[in-house]
């Protein structure tokens, strides 16, 4: 009796085994397209652009092939002058790539940490019951609808010195004294990327935490409320560690996105020094300058601080990116 | 109601207002814009002043500009086509299948999303040189490939895997081979989700610029955006705020209207993907 249920079982399992395999065969060629296609267009370029960067590669050599290993030479290199003074060149020796970096990090973190916030208020607004909820729910999405280069042109008439309606407001409030060049001056140059950036990317987030802030239970709020406990003291013990996961997801995307910045500021502010990131430097270099070997190794430490980024957020976050194990 | 609600109230819905004014204006604004020319542009006013459409026939009047709408549709629609052929397979195989370094898989894929795109730029050009595809639209399709295809293996895999696992377990039990389930049982109820993720992805290669702006050198295969971004004038100093407002008009109002139509699925979309469009 015992051995004919263990044969059966025994059975049963292999049909299961065979079955898994299958669908993992099955698996691998549903994958292999995608894969295939990502590896020729992302991993492929990726591999040949930090290759670039150890060459002197320029716009003459470049499809020729007659690019010529340099090593780290395009990064760091020095050459010890007659009277001994040491001559530093490269990117990393390179004030302008600096400038660059410096203008990365604080466009990155003044604007996710000003749409966190921003987005959070919004969030918590849109996830109150009032009517035309709708309405406003609809009316926040179209700056997120409308293109980048579209919004900077809007913003770039609307910041406009002469005419600009920005000026025009500031004035009659009595706030400036003279109109503002808002995005030629290196000092306003970033302010007006900031609020160009802010303006269309707050939509965003604030959605994305009023998905989180709806997976909140309704019925923890009223124990609260019954309870007798502040708003401010719910909110600060309650809502935002619920919200924890939501929020940090949505931070790190931001952060990731706000990093590579090119199109605003390439278009609201061009050849600003106030402005330019390393997206936009590396883009000089290899389109405008022809100097692949430059532009390379600018991109491809913009490419190192980024993974070296994600790696830290994740591995200190504990972020659950993939949603695999919820 | 006490006197401390009612303040509270009132302060609620001023924000709410203010919400919204902030979030409109600027578009209003580029409209009432567009449709002023001389001395009207160039004055400050917050009501129309005159139904002026000579900016729109300026703009539409334009061989270039129509062009590079045409390349828009074309590059993004080939996109998304492209895109949503090789994810329906591949996030079927994420999603329903468990296989060893999964999670890796998935990362790695959300990673590709994410990073700059400008690291793989030179690399990018030297292959869509070598293939010959440089100045064609084809350039671009195969560059965008980047962004929206992990964009939409992500949101297609998140939608699928929460489908419930008794349709599945029902089409096993009758012998139904993997390409079966995909095309017989998943596909029909993944619609809705394929919408989304299409429209998010059309959205994301119509105002794609960096790739646009580097693989394309003539007037006639450009694009939309670096059509906006290079509208200039006679001269180079006086830039044409008339007709680059009404040409931004043009091209923001379908995006805005579809927008707005399909926002739940956006929404629920974005909140899916997690990813910028």
């Amino acid at each position: 009796m015992t051995t004919t249920i263990t044969a059966a079982t025994e059975r049963a399992m292999a049909r299961e085994t065979g079955l898994q395999q299958q669908r993992v065969r099955a698996a691998f060629w549903f994958l292999a397209p995608m894969l295939l296609m990502l590896f020729f267009v992302a991993a492929w370029p990726l591999f040949r652009s930090i290759m670039f960067s150890f060459t002197d590669a320029d716009a003459n050599n470049i499809f020729s092939g007659g690019a010529e290993w340099v090593g780290f030479e395009n990064y760091l290199t020095w050459r010890v002058r007659e009277n001994g003074d040491i001559r530093w060149r490269g990117v990393l020796a390179d004030p302008d790539w600096w400038n660059a970096v410096w203008n990365t990090v604080r466009f990155a973190i003044i604007s996710v940490g000003l749409e966190t916030v921003l987005g959070l208020l919004v969030a918590l607004m849109l996830n109150a019951e009032f009517k035309g909820r709708g309405l406003v729910r609809a009316a926040i999405l179209i700056p997120w609808a409308i293109p980048t280069i579209v919004s900077a042109r809007m913003w770039g008439w609307m910041l406009n010195d002469q005419y600009g309606i920005i000026n025009s407001m500031l004035l009659s409030v009595g706030l400036i004294d003279s109109p503002i060049a808002w995005t030629a001056r290196p000092d306003t140059a970033m302010i007006a990327v900031l609020i160009v950036d802010i303006w269309k990317t707050t939509p965003f987030m604030a959605l994305l935490m009023l998905a989180g802030l709806q997976m909140i239970p309704r019925d923890m709020y009223e124990s609260a409320k019954i309870d007798g406990i502040h708003p401010v003291k719910v909110f600060f013990r309650v809502t935002l560690p619920l919200l924890k996961p939501a929020l940090m997801v949505a931070v790190i995307f931001r952060l990731l996105d706000a990093l590579r910045i090119f199109d605003l500021i390439w278009v609201l502010t061009p050849r600003s020094e106030g402005t330019v990131t390393m997206s936009v430097i590396s883009f000089q270099n290899i389109r405008e300058f022809g100097d692949y070997a430059e532009g390379s190794a600018q991109s491809s430490l913009l490419f190192l601080i980024i993974l070296i980024f994600v790696g830290l957020y994740i591995w200190l976050g504990r972020v659950d990116l993939t949603g695999e194990r919820s | 109601m006490t006197a401390s609600s009612i303040f509270w109230n009132v302060m609620f819905y001023i924000g709410v207002a203010l919400v919204v004014l902030i979030a409109v204006f600027p578009f209003y604004y580029a409209v009432l814009s567009s449709f002023e020319t001389g001395t009207d542009l160039f004055r400050v006013n917050y009501l129309p002043q005159s139904w002026d459409f000579s900016n729109y026939e300026t703009v539409l009047g334009r061989a270039s500009f129509l062009r590079s709408v045409l390349n828009s549709v074309f590059v993004a629609t080939v996109t998304v086509l492209a895109a949503l052929l090789l994810a329906v397979t591949a996030s079927y195989a994420l999603a329903r299948v468990r296989f060893r370094g999964r999670g890796l898989l998935l990362l790695t894929i959300l990673a590709v999303s994410m990073f700059p795109q400008i690291a793989v730029l030179s690399g990018l050009y030297e292959l869509i040189n070598w293939l010959g595809l440089y100045n064609t639209p084809w350039a671009l399709i195969i560059s965008y490939t980047i962004f929206t295809l992990p964009f939409t293996v992500w949101v297609l895999t998140t939608f699928m895997r929460d489908l419930p696992v008794e349709i599945e377990e029902a089409a096993i039990v009758d012998g139904a081979s993997p390409w079966v389930i995909i095309t017989k049982v998943f596909l029909p109820l993944l619609w809705p989700a394929m919408v989304t993720t299409g429209l998010l992805a059309f959205i994301g290669a119509w105002n794609e610029f960096l790739f646009a702006l580097t693989f394309t050198i003539d007037e006639t295969q450009r694009t939309v955006p670096v059509a906006i971004a290079n509208f200039s004038g006679a001269s180079v100093q006086e830039i044409p705020w008339g007709p680059i407002m009404a040409a931004s008009v043009v091209v923001t109002v379908p995006l805005i209207i579809l927008v707005l139509v399909f926002q739940r699925k956006i929404v629920a979309g974005l909140t899916a993907g997690g990813v910028k469009g």
